[in-house]
């Protein structure tokens, strides 16, 4: 039978297992949204209010639930307010697939109204992109998206569709999903002689990125690290991988990670670089990263091997498989010297400051952490409220928190909890935001009220573009040149506003009070704590600098 | 240390798969000296020659980068002992009565063909290694060039059937 180009996105996306759509009409996808209405009890659409929102809830979707989160966005300016949710994925390789229409195919090229060269736009912040010439490519296109996105490293991957194609008809024949490949051969001789290398090593550290999560092998990894008595760090992108907080799991590695995970990589003896890719937030120079150490790594991209830090043995492939292949030839250790030495590091860890009902960051976050537990998915903007949840929120579960790591996109948060909340409607979802990035999307507020994805928002209102002012006080002198934000805003009006229920709080029994509330209301919710403006995220080691410059207060 | 180096790309032949390789150069902060595209004998498939400058971190990391592109079927670096590499060169040069000659001669030597012939000038079309190319213009480089112009290496390996 024949369907229009527009039944046959559909049909294709429900087909490879696509529940929820995020998305926008506009006259270029009219005819999507015409056939969408016969399919709107299969599949869940979420209209977000900017399409950059739409992007973000894709990907907050995605890296929530590990399936690959769905956007759709109408010509011209629908398509580019996609870019920074696209760039976003792209950079921390989360598997998307964005639709945008186009103006008709007759027209491209002319100029026509709302028309953008999307697929040149987009060339450099997706995997790979399509556009579409050929209604009979439609579902082949769809399906190998999906399958692209989904292979080796992933990410997005765009499909422009100009008008015409989504009103002519094709037959649909309903294909298989493509097979996900990427995986690379792995050569037994590789993995003894890395294991050799571990069996050798007498101060070992396991620094495990992002890539843990995206290979689901974070038990793999905790097997290894038992067996032989390995500690590991993580980056901002694998909190959580690592499972609970003990004596193996030192935690957060980089700039605003503990002294004793940097210490740690400093004195080791061979650095085991899982998934992750020496970025300039963790080998913050790279020429005197882990000066002692061997280093050896494994990742799924031949072009990380040697990129940021020349490594001096690696393993292509698929991390699950390398790490379960790879534990019979790791003898066991007990390692308890490196780890008395570890102790001793601890020590010197930074701890906050404890004022009685003083309303520090960290306080709010771990009260929001144990009150909700594990299940708990924390989602973060990006600032000096980012740092502060990747140190103090506790998560042993992987997919459990959710940030730019790589692009850094202020603004980011709602929109992602708003996907990740839209994927795990029966976990609880709590943003942490701040000021300065709330106020860049907070209109996905309506979204969330419109559609009644009860999200908890906390604002830590410092009255500043807190992690710029961190620098300028600590390195510009304290010149603090447009990062003050003195006006005064409601945020409970403007919680009201939207539908939502808003609290402001000033201590942290306050605090307390509102979340206790906040946690029995049936809506979206927007908390906001007011902490003090000159608050800094400790310890720091500043750009390109080692353990030797470290900031503690 | 940096080195020139011949990579053949053979990707498939579709629109923007050139901007593709050529952006990722870009992005990644390399120059490409030369670059030769032509569609291959399945006319779904295009080979791009390229030329650049580079050491071998840098060029470990732009052939996986390179390799990753999805329209790429494969990379290699080319090698003067494995492949057999030609470049065509033009160069347009002012002549007087007694200086002619003494060009034709040279270009003779070469190889090299006259291909337009004025009163007071003359262009030389000359196809070989590009050594052999530099080689030619480092000769004639006390004369009057006015212009010069070069296709690039374009590429094949030897013997392997691809
Ligand atoms: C879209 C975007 N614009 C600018 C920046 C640069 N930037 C990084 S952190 C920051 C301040 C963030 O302020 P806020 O959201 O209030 O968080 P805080 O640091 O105060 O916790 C800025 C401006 C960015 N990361 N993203």
């Amino acid at each position: 039978m024949e369907y229009t180009g527009a039944e046959i996105i559909i049909k294709t996306l429900i087909d490879e297992g696509v529940d929820t759509l995020f998305g926008y009409p506009g006259g270029a996808v009219i005819d999507i949204y015409n056939a969408l209405y016969n399919y709107r009890d299969q599949i869940r659409h979420i209209r977000p209010s900017h399409e950059q929102g739409g992007a973000h809830a894709a990907d907050g979707y995605s890296r929530s639930t590990g399936k690959t989160g769905v956007v759709l966005a109408t010509s011209g300016p629908g398509a580019t307010n996609l870019v920074t949710g696209i760039a976003t994925a792209y950079m921390d390789s989360i598997p998307m697939v964005c639709i945008t229409g186009n103006a008709a195919s007759h027209l491209i090229g002319k100029d026509a109204f709302q028309e953008i060269d999307i697929f040149g736009a987009t060339m450099s912040v997706t995997k790979h992109n399509f556009m579409i010439t050929d209604i009979a490519d439609l579902q082949d296109t769809i399906r190998r998206a999906f399958k692209i996105a989904n292979s080796g490293r992933k990410g997005p991957v765009l499909i422009d569709v100009p008008k015409d194609f989504t009103q002519l008809k094709y037959p649909y024949e309903k294909k298989e999903s493509l097979p996900i490949d990427g995986k690379h051969k792995i050569v037994q001789s590789d993995l003894e002689k890395f294991a050799e290398i571990i069996n050798q090593a007498e101060r070992p550290i396991i620094y495990a990125g992002g890539g843990i999560n995206s290979s689901d092998s974070s038990q793999e990894l905790r097997a290894l690290m038992d067996k032989a008595m390995i500690p590991a760090v993580n980056t901002i992108m694998a909190i959580g991988v690592l499972g609970p907080l003990d004596q193996l799991n030192l935690g957060m590695v980089g700039m605003h990670g503990k002294n004793s995970s940097n210490y740690s990589i400093e004195h080791s003896d061979l650095v085991i670089a899982l998934g992750t890719r020496f970025s300039d937030r963790v080998a913050l120079n790279t020429k005197h990263f882990a000066p002692d150490a061997k280093i050896i790594q494994v990742d799924i991209d031949q072009s990380e091997i040697d990129k940021n830090v020349v490594v001096d043995f690696e393993i292509v492939g698929d991390l699950k498989e390398i790490l379960a292949e790879i534990l019979s030839l790791i003898e066991e250790k007990d390692r308890k010297d490196w780890l008395a030495q570890i102790e001793e590091f601890r020590k010197e860890d930074y701890q906050p400051p404890n004022g009685s009902d003083s309303i520090e960051p960290y306080k709010i976050i771990r009260h929001v952490a144990e009150y909700f537990g594990e299940d708990l998915i924390f989602v973060t903007d990006v600032g000096q409220h980012q740092m502060w949840t990747a140190q103090y929120c506790a998560r042993t579960k992987p997919r459990t928190f959710l940030t730019s790591g790589g692009l850094g996109t202020m603004g980011f948060g709602f929109g992602a909890s708003i996907g990740a909340k839209a994927g795990n409607p029966d976990k609880p979802v709590v943003l942490i935001s701040g000021d300065g990035s709330f106020t860049m999307n907070m209109n996905e507020l309506k979204t969330a009220v419109d559609h009644q994805i009860n999200t908890i928002t906390i604002i830590l209102n410092n009255h500043a573009l807190g992690m710029v002012r961190q620098w300028q006080n600590l390195l510009y002198d304290q010149r603090y040149s447009e990062t003050d934000i003195d006006h005064s805003f409601d945020y409970v009006k403007l919680a009201e506003a939207f539908g939502a229920k808003g609290y402001s709080c000033a201590t942290i029994t306050e605090f307390k009070a509102a979340f206790a509330d906040a946690t029995t209301q049936n809506k979206p919710i927007i908390i906001e704590a007011i902490i003090d403006k000159d608050e800094l995220v400790l310890p720091m080691i500043p750009a390109g600098g080692t353990v030797e410059d470290i900031i503690m207060e | 240390m940096k080195q020139m180096r011949v990579l053949s790309i053979l990707v498939e032949n579709n629109a923007g798969t050139l901007t593709r390789v050529a952006g990722l150069f870009a992005r990644r902060g390399y120059n490409i000296d030369t670059l030769t595209v032509s569609e291959t004998k399945d006319p779904s498939f295009s080979r791009i020659t390229l030329t650049a400058s580079l050491n071998d971190l840098e060029l470990n990391q732009l052939v996986s980068q390179t390799a990753k592109l999805e329209e790429v079927i494969s990379i290699e670096e080319l090698f003067e002992t494995n492949s057999v590499m030609r470049e065509i060169l033009l160069v347009k040069v002012s002549v007087s009565d007694d200086c002619r000659s003494k060009l034709i001669e040279i270009t003779d030597v070469y190889k090299g063909v006259v291909v337009d012939l004025s009163p007071d000038s003359m262009i030389i079309e000359l196809t070989g290694k590009p050594q052999k190319i530099d080689a030619f213009i480092r000769v004639i480089d006390n004369y009057n060039i006015v212009n010069i112009c070069r296709t690039g290496v374009t590429a094949l390996q030897r013997g392997k059937g691809d």
